[in-house]
Order: structure tokens, then C-alpha cells, then sequence
């Protein structure tokens, strides 16, 4: 389903495609996010009214709009993505290397993947004991990160170096209704950002605030929401979608989103209870203009607004995801029609806001 | 004060959703208090009193949340299936009744198991609206429930749901009632979402900036059978916090609230609880960090649908936080 055709929304079209396919395709493990600050650097400059990198790499644009009492509206997208660090050089002739996990990474689907490291994309892949001697015994136990190795190859060595990041080496591509690529989350978000700075509607200030870190626990989100200090903030990241049907059969209850449902808006996750009045104007947006939508499943997890929600004396906070399947592991699935969708959404969300949401009750 | 203690805890508000407890509150005090305002958070904070020469500018906080429980998927049959709102615990659910903000009313039913002796899980659970197909359910994902349990008055000793931390709230109320002057400027907060982890005491407490900081909560007891080890028991005065899972608390605070205490001649008992935390935390770090402390109401059973607190440790908290806030107060000398 498509919004009706009488909402001027920004459109997703080949020109979105191919940015996606750049800020996915790119490398940015947290703390090491310069590829795709880049890129967002290059697409916000001729349009946005200022634009500053923070201390801690954040991306802060500011699109001013126009007329009288605007809200100053935050939005969140984090540009970091989950990934590896190699922390010693084992074998130097060999160019085998210990790693660790930066992010919420399964060691369950580790072994064989092939790897893009540092800044130079270096080729790698992870190492484990082959299938064929392993034991029974060692079969019944998950692989640790201890026991697998980065090998770039004899040689090589020198090509990288302790403290480079590494990421999957998945390229992105559009599969039927889906989009497939690593770093999904929140590469979409960042990219539905970059659209709505774009196109910002002029009934607010949109702050735009690219995240560094969010990955390792909302750190980039933290500072950047204490500088730009805005009125009330919104999240854009991606959720995964567990919606496949239970092994058993039974009803899955657990599927936290589904692809295919449109936008999922967050009501509770461990990190913030977002505020009803954001929540409530985001429904009635979507049931206005005919978009379809879900509740994110309450429960665990946290996006960029569980940093800033609790900022100074306090910010209006709620999070939009697009749903993705297989989120943090090498290849991840989400629909181009929830994405579609989720830009929509907030896009009209915006244009409906003024002041008085702050006024009313909870 | 009982009619007072029941009205409140009789009032739903789980966190994040404290809108009608905190109307219920901001009636109680609004004649009260100079100011009353709600913040970005919806904490709400009652202004007394104006800082003289002698006097600091000081928050007080009580939480007016609730634990509670919020809808995750109505299945084909209309069950609901859930998960907590702070720390609810498992085994005080099953047979439960839930009270959802919308009106809808329902009760906790569980998953056959083998051996019915065996612990429940959350996933294990369901809330049974009384309805027999999805469509009809009148809850949605999201929906937030607190549990229905009616106030109960067994003379010397008060039980409900909630009690944690309505009756900080009613102290405050009380306290708020009873100051007729005090060199200080007040800052009492109703905060919000402290059972999730403090966070309306964060935001209140960096938009006050308080020079001294007291939380009033509830806290444990050790005096039920084979219960917990812990000094603290009903009836025996209200709690000075020294220490728990989230603060050191500021000794100079402590020996504050000891001092006036024997002054006075109200009875007190010291508290070291190893689980838990309060709003105190928040207030003792933010900004370039605050002297805080903690007075407690000791209270039974906490987190279960029926809290126990004794009524004397009630007014005798409303008594020493009243002298507490009407003198001047020294840190470096106590």
C-alpha cells in the first residue's frame, strides 16, 4: 500500500536506491564511521542551513524552517554498524589475526565469512576449524570469538593493522519486493535522514543529528541530543523482524516486527518508554494518509532515543524503524515498501507538528 | 491521611503513563504550593518557599509510578500476551488481576505444564479479557495494565498495590501541607519512570539543579519468616538510608537526618538495602553531582500486588522530613 497520491511526500526512486547501495556497501564499524560520514557530508552540504561534526564524529545538520513558533524537531540516525576489530597479529607470514566483536555480533555464523577490513576494504575471511575434523564433542558447543581467526592471507599483514575495523563483505542488491545488504541497520535510516533534510518541511527546525557509536550503547546520541537541545526528538532505526513461523508450528507471539506491515513505532523497548503523545501523533498520521504501520513488540532493545530522552532536563521521545530480517549478521532483508512507508510516515508526521503537542495531556 | 494514602494507590499509573495519578496529585497540591509545573518528562514539581541567607535550594522526590505490565500480541483468541514494566515478579502474577488504562479489565492465566509446581515464566502467560476472538479484544499492542487490588486498612498497618512509591508521594503531599515557613526553596517532585531506571529524577533533577536532594521511597524489611537479612522493620520509624545498589549516601546528609530525628525525639532506623535504588541516585549525580539522601518507608512484600507499610512510620516521615526542611540546614557541621 502507498500513501494516497494526493500527500506530497518524498519519493523513493532510483536515485534513493543507488544512495542506499553506497551507504551500505560503505564501512563503518562504531568509532570508525568516516566512510559514511562522508557520504552524508557530501549529500546534506548544498542543501542544509549548518552543518558541524562533533567531538565525537557526530554529523549535526540544521534546516531551518520558516514562520513563527517552530518546534526544534531532533532527528536521530545512527551511521555506525556492528563489526570486528583485529586486536593482534598471530602469524605475521601468514596474516592470521585475533579479533573481537564491536556491537551485538552472533559468533553462530562467523566461520567462512568473507570480510572488507579497514579503510583500504583489505579482503579477509574468518577462519575455524574445518567440519571435517571437528569432533562431536566440539559440535555441541558455539563457536567463540577466541577460537576464530581473521585470515587476510600470507603477505598481507602489513596491508592492515591492530585496531582496523572489519565488516562483512556483503554487497548490496534488490531481491524481488526486498532490499539485501549488510548494515541495513541503520543505514536506511540514515539514508530516509538525508531525504528528509532534503526535503525538510518548513513548519519546523529539523536538527539532524548522524549518530556515532550507537552500536556500543548510544554514545554518539547522548552528546549530540546535549547540543542540540531540541523541543522533542525522533529516532530512525531499523528492528529486526522474527516473523518467520515457529519451528513447531505454533502461533509465533514472539516476532517483535513484521516486514511488510510498514513503519514499526515504538511504544516501549528497555531503553525508553516513549512518549504517548508522539506515539498517538504518529498512529493518527498513518491512519490519515492511509499508511500502513505496526507496534514495534514492547520489550528489550534500545535506538538512539534511550540517550535522548533522558538529556539535560528531559526530551519528548519516540523511535520509527523499518523492520529487517536478519539484522546483524552478514546479510539482512527489508522490504522497499516499509521503507517507503517509514519515510512517508515521517515525513507527514513532521508537517503535522506545532507546539500544541507539547501543551497536551499525555 | 489514610483517605489520602487510598486515593492514590488506588489510582493507576504505570511508568510512563502517569497522567491520572498525576492529576489526582496536582489537585492535592495545587492550593498548596506556590507553583506547580509539569515537566518535559511529566514530572511534577511543586515550588515552596523562597531561598533566604540561610537557606539551599533543595529537591524532594517521590515517584508516582508504578510497576506494571504492557500488551505485546493478542493472539487469534483474544488472549493477550504481555511483558513487565519494571519489576514485576513471575510468581505474584498468575491469578492476578490487571486493570488496563483504557478501562479494560482482565485476569493472569498460565500455560499447562506437567508439574504445576514448576515456576511460570512471562512467555508463559496470558491475560484472559473475557472476549473469544482477536477482533473483539479491547486491547492493543502496547496497552499498559497495573494490577486491581483494593486497599486494604488493618488499623496500625496499610496494604495495597503500589505502595511503592504512593506513600512517598503521600509523605510529600503531607510534608508540602504541613511547612508553615522555611528558609528554603522547595523543590518537591512527583517524578516519573523511576521504576525503569530513575530517569524522570534524572531529567528533574538537572532542570532543578538542586543544592541538597532527598528521595522519599520504600524499602525492604527483614522481619518475615526466614524473609531476607536486612536491620529494617515495620513500626520501628521511618528508614535513614545509608546505603543501597545505587548510592553511597552523602554522610553529612545522613547524619542531617539522625540529628534532627533525636532532636525532635521522632523514631528512626538506619537502612542498608543490598538490592535496589532510588531516585536519589539520579539527583546525587547529575550535573557536577549533589549531596543526597534517602528517608524510607519501610514496606513489606514490595513489587507484589499487596505492599504493607505501617501507619506510625508513615506520619512519624511526614514529622521528621517536616523539621528536616523548616530549619536551616548545615552540611559542614553535621
Amino acid at each position: 500500500m502507498t500513501p494516497k497520491s494526493t500527500m506530497q511526500v518524498p519519493r523513493i526512486s532510483a536515485a534513493q536506491l543507488k544512495l542506499l547501495e553506497r551507504l551500505t556497501n560503505a564501512c563503518a564499524v562504531s568509532g570508525d564511521e568516516g566512510e559514511v560520514r562522508k557520504i552524508v557530508l557530501d549529500e546534506v552540504r548544498p542543501v542544509a542551513d549548518e552543518v558541524k561534526v562533533d567531538h565525537l564524529g557526530n554529523v549535526m545538520v540544521i534546516k531551518n524552517g520558516q514562520g513563527k513558533a517552530r518546534l526544534r524537531v531532533m532527528l536521530a540516525a545512527h551511521m555506525d554498524e556492528i563489526g570486528f576489530m583485529l586486536i593482534q597479529n598471530e602469524d605475521k607470514e601468514e596474516g592470521i589475526f585475533r579479533f573481537d566483536v564491536v556491537g551485538g555480533v552472533s559468533t553462530s555464523h562467523l566461520a567462512g565469512q568473507s570480510l572488507l577490513i579497514g579503510k583500504d576494504h583489505v579482503p579477509g575471511v574468518i577462519g575455524a576449524k574445518p567440519v571435517h575434523m571437528t569432533t562431536n564433542e566440539e559440535f555441541k558447543n558455539a563457536l567463540t570469538v577466541e577460537s576464530l581467526r581473521i585470515d587476510v592471507g600470507p603477505g598481507n599483514s602489513n596491508l592492515v593493522k591492530i585496531g582496523d575495523r572489519a565488516t562483512f563483505a556483503t554487497r548490496f542488491s534488490r531481491v524481488g519486493p526486498s532490499l539485501r545488504a549488510k548494515a541495513l541497520d541503520d543505514r536506511l535510516g540514515v539514508c530516509t535522514l538525508i531525504e528528509l533534510v532534503k526535503q525538510a518541511p518548513p513548519n519546523i527546525d529539523l536538527l539532524a543529528a548522524f549518530t556515532v557509536q550507537e552500536e556500543v550503547g548510544l554514545r554518539g546520541a547522548k552528546v549530540a541530543a546535549y547540543t542540540l537541545e531540541p523541543d522533542l526528538a525522533i529516532a530512525l532505526d531499523s528492528t529486526p523482524a522474527n516473523d518467520l513461523p515457529a519451528w513447531d508450528a505454533s502461533e509465533n507471539t514472539r516476532y517483535n516486527t513484521r516486514v511488510g506491515y510498514g513503519p514499526a513505532i515504538y511504544t516501549a523497548d528497555a531503553a525508553t518508554l516513549s512518549d504517548p503523545r508522539l506515539i498517538r501523533h504518529l498512529a493518527e498520521t498513518a491512519e490519515g494518509a492511509g499508511i500502513p504501520y505496526q507496534y514495534r513488540q514492547p520489550g528489550g532493545g534500545g535506538t538512539d532515543a534511550g540517550a535522548i530522552h533522558k538529556q539535560r532536563a528531559g526530551i519528548p521521545s519516540v523511535s520509527v524503524s523499518v523492520p529487517g530480517r536478519y539484522l546483524h549478521t552478514p546479510v539482512s532483508l527489508a522490504r522497499l515498501s516499509d521503507w517507503k512507508n517509514t519515510l512517508a510516515l515521517v515525513y507527514l508526521a513532521l508537517q503535522r507538528l506545532s507546539p500544541d503537542i507539547l501543551q497536551a495531556e499525555r | 491521611m489514610k483517605s489520602l494514602i487510598q486515593k492514590l494507590v488506588e489510582t493507576p499509573g504505570p511508568s510512563g503513563y502517569e497522567s491520572k495519578i498525576r492529576q489526582v496529585v496536582r489537585q492535592e497540591i495545587e492550593t498548596l504550593a506556590d507553583d506547580v509545573r509539569v515537566d518535559a518528562m511529566g514530572n511534577l514539581i511543586a515550588l515552596k518557599g523562597s531561598q533566604k541567607p540561610d537557606g539551599k535550594r533543595i529537591m524532594l522526590a517521590a515517584h508516582m509510578d508504578e510497576i506494571g505490565l504492557i500488551a505485546t500480541h493478542i493472539d487469534d483468541n483474544g488472549y493477550v500476551r504481555f511483558t513487565t514494566i519494571g519489576g514485576v515478579r513471575a510468581h505474584s502474577c498468575p491469578g492476578g488481576r490487571v486493570h488496563f488504562l483504557n478501562g479494560a479489565k482482565g485476569v493472569i492465566g498460565v500455560e499447562y505444564k506437567e508439574n504445576q509446581n514448576e515456576a511460570f515464566s512471562f512467555e508463559q502467560m496470558f491475560i484472559d479479557l473475557g472476549v473469544t476472538i482477536r477482533k473483539d479484544c479491547p486491547v492493543r499492542v502496547g496497552d499498559v495494565a497495573v494490577f486491581e487490588r483494593p486497599f486494604i486498612d488493618l488499623g496500625e498497618r496499610l496494604v495495597a498495590k503500589s505502595m511503592d512509591d504512593r506513600i512517598g508521594v503521600a509523605v510529600l503531599i503531607e510534608t508540602l501541607r504541613q511547612i508553615k515557613d522555611t528558609p528554603h526553596e522547595l523543590h518537591f517532585v512527583i517524578s516519573v519512570q523511576e521504576e525503569v531506571g530513575v530517569r524522570g529524577a534524572t531529567t528533574a533533577a538537572y532542570g532543578i539543579d538542586p543544592e541538597l536532594g532527598l528521595a522519599v521511597d520504600v524499602t525492604g524489611t527483614g522481619d518475615t519468616p526466614k524473609g531476607i537479612k536486612m536491620e529494617v522493620g515495620l513500626g520501628k520509624g521511618p528508614a535513614i538510608k545509608v546505603r543501597d545498589a545505587g548510592m553511597l549516601a552523602d554522610p553529612r546528609v545522613v547524619n542531617w537526618m539522625v540529628d534532627t530525628a533525636e532532636k525532635n525525639e521522632i523514631p528512626y532506623q538506619f537502612e542498608i538495602l543490598e538490592k535496589g535504588g532510588t531516585d536519589a541516585r539520579a539527583i546525587q549525580l547529575t550535573r557536577a553531582g549533589v549531596p543526597a539522601g534517602c528517608l524510607s518507608i519501610p514496606c513489606r512484600y514490595v513489587h507484589s500486588p499487596s505492599e504493607m507499610v505501617d501507619y506510625q512510620d508513615v506520619l512519624n516521615a511526614v514529622r521528621l522530613l517536616t523539621e528536616l526542611l523548616s530549619q536551616p540546614v548545615d552540611l559542614e557541621q553535621s
